[in-house]
């Protein structure tokens, strides 16, 4: 029987020399939803989808993703669990050196032996799933910044995933761009059934196309629920973050001593 | 004051010795995932094109010149004492004992390695390597493997190349040039040059530099800091790294091989 919950984060905590990036953080993705993970620059998202994709290990706390505890795994283990995920980075991280179509061939040459003219019609059906079927001839650098977030998002489902992650799918596109990215997001969610982990800062695109969403700051979850809730919630934290406050909970100046005995005190 | 400069002298010591051991790990794991590339040889063969092929040109000129050079040299010091009809034994014990492993390394390091460090720190800055981690692609196997083994196998041809065109330099000057007896000049090259003693002890220094420079430079791009200057410190390093490997291990080896004599 399948487990309701795709992934499930057991108070995780991880630590980078020796500064603490996430602190006794738990969370649920339940399969075939779309979940917002919101928070500002530096609050431990792209962290914790490191964590859920086993690039790094939890210092304490569980990673589970479809029933499997992911810190555990060997590296075949894990690299058999990543064929049925997929990610889409915030740059797109194409390869540079080939062309559109051969970036979304990559993974299925990798892990398939498809006879060509099939893996052709594969690649195609993907292209056309993020309407960039006549780009398959352009290289990366031909692209532009929402164009090669479509030709990645369709490199991540070319394996068929039963999740996407995206990574701040919606930073540095024009209005278009996002539409275009929103839509895909929520399609690829609704019609294909992958369950979607959508971290973002953007509160009003990631909460148009989420089922449920998380907000993390420090480290830690400081609020959640629907959309509506969370932009509905009178807790501070959450509304500093909702409203785009400059000073709040989170601190406008980066920590220092006194001001005024700093200056006096010369060079 | 003194003891923040042990601390300090202390601490870079450590630094390099952990960096070391990672390199020597990471040299390890690439060797293992390179027997994957059997089934995929196609890779290997577009790293050799793009790390041997690619440097050819540079090798093939400057060989003729220090070929060229070494016939000037060695004539202008062996007329003294007549003996000129040595010279190419001297222009090919030079090449091939020498200036070609070494002077082949250096080059390498300046145009193969420098490229190889740039383009896996590039890969890393703009997340490819982390995009084919994501994919349950081993970039090691995928992308520093090729390039591992293709340095390695390019390197003692290269410098085959470089000694070859710089007899042909040698004969140029010495022969052509400055009247050296064409017959003498072969001749006491065939006669004295030894296969083991020369040549095959001067595959294996360019081998051994081969495998110092392309792991210096998959390992330095691969550790870069994934930022422009991350970028541009790593490629610096290969080469500087790279150039004092390659003279320092040609002492040792020279000395190894060439000491009792």
């Amino acid at each position: 029987m399948q487990m309701e919950n795709l992934i499930e984060i057991q108070n995780v905590s991880f630590s980078y020399a020796d500064r603490s990036i996430i602190s006794d953080l738990s969370l649920v993705i339940p399969r075939g939803k779309a979940v917002a993970i919101m928070g500002g620059s530096g609050c431990g998202k792209t962290t914790l989808l490191n964590l859920i994709g086993g690039r790094i290990s939890p210092s304490k706390g569980d990673v589970v993703v479809d029933g499997l505890s992911v810190p555990t795994l060997n590296t075949k283990e894990l690299f058999d669990l990543r064929k049925r995920m997929g990610m889409l980075f915030q740059t797109g991280a194409l390869l540079t050196d080939l062309s559109v179509f051969e970036n979304v061939a990559f993974p299925i040459r990798e892990h398939t032996r498809l006879p060509e003219n099939i893996l052709r019609k594969v690649v195609l059906m993907k292209l056309e799933t993020v309407g960039l079927r006549g780009a398959r001839e352009l290289m990366p650098s031909e692209l532009s910044g929402g164009m090669a977030r479509r030709v990645a998002l369709a490199r991540a489902i070319a394996l068929e995933p039963m999740m996407i992650m995206y990574d701040e799918p919606f930073t540095g596109l024009d209005p278009i761009s996002k539409g275009v990215i929103a839509k895909l997001i929520r399609e690829l969610n609704e019609i294909l059934g992958i369950t979607s982990i959508i971290v973002s800062h953007d509160v009003v695109d990631a909460c148009a196309i989420s089922d449920y969403a998380y907000l993390m700051g420090d480290g830690r979850i400081i609020g959640q629920g629907t959309p509506d809730d969370v932009q509905r919630s009178g807790s501070e934290h959450v509304r500093q973050f909702m409203d785009g406050l400059p000073d709040g909970p989170v601190p406008y100046q980066y920590p220092a001593g006194e001001y005024l005995d700093d200056l006096a005190r010369g060079s | 004051m003194m003891f923040g400069f042990f601390a300090d002298l202390g601490r870079a010591v450590l630094d390099r010795v952990n960096r070391l051991g990672r390199a020597s790990i990471f040299f390890v794991q690439v060797l293992a995932a390179s027997w994957q590339l059997i089934p995929r040889f196609q890779l290997l063969l577009q790293q050799i094109y793009a790390v041997g092929v690619l440097t050819l040109l540079i090798i093939l000129v400057a060989g003729l010149f220090v070929g060229m050079v070494l016939g000037f040299q060695g004539y202008t010091t062996l007329v003294r004492f007549g003996a000129e009809d040595s010279l190419g034994l001297l222009v090919a014990l030079s090449l091939v004992r020498e200036l070609g492993p070494v002077v082949t390394a250096l080059l390498f390091a300046g145009r193969a390695g420098s490229a190889l460090t740039a383009e896996i720190g590039l890969m890393k800055a703009t997340e490819q390597l982390a995009g084919m981690e994501m994919m349950a692609v081993n970039p090691l196997m995928r992308v520093i493997a090729p390039r591992l083994i293709a340095g390695m196998i390019a390197m003692p041809i290269l410098a085959a190349l470089f000694s070859a065109i710089g007899v042909l330099g040698g004969h140029l000057v010495g022969v052509e040039l400055l009247g050296v007896d064409s017959g003498s000049y072969w001749s006491q090259m065939r006669e004295n040059v030894d296969i083991y003693d020369d040549i095959f002890n001067g595959v294996i220094k360019s081998l051994v530099f081969g495998v110092a420079c392309a792991w210096i430079a998959v390992f330095e791009g691969y550790d870069a800091v994934p930022t422009s200057e991350g970028v541009s410190r790593a490629t610096n390093r290969t080469v500087v790294y790279s150039s004092l490997s390659v003279l320092g291990l040609d002492f040792v080896l020279t000395s190894l091989m060439f000491g009792e004599a």
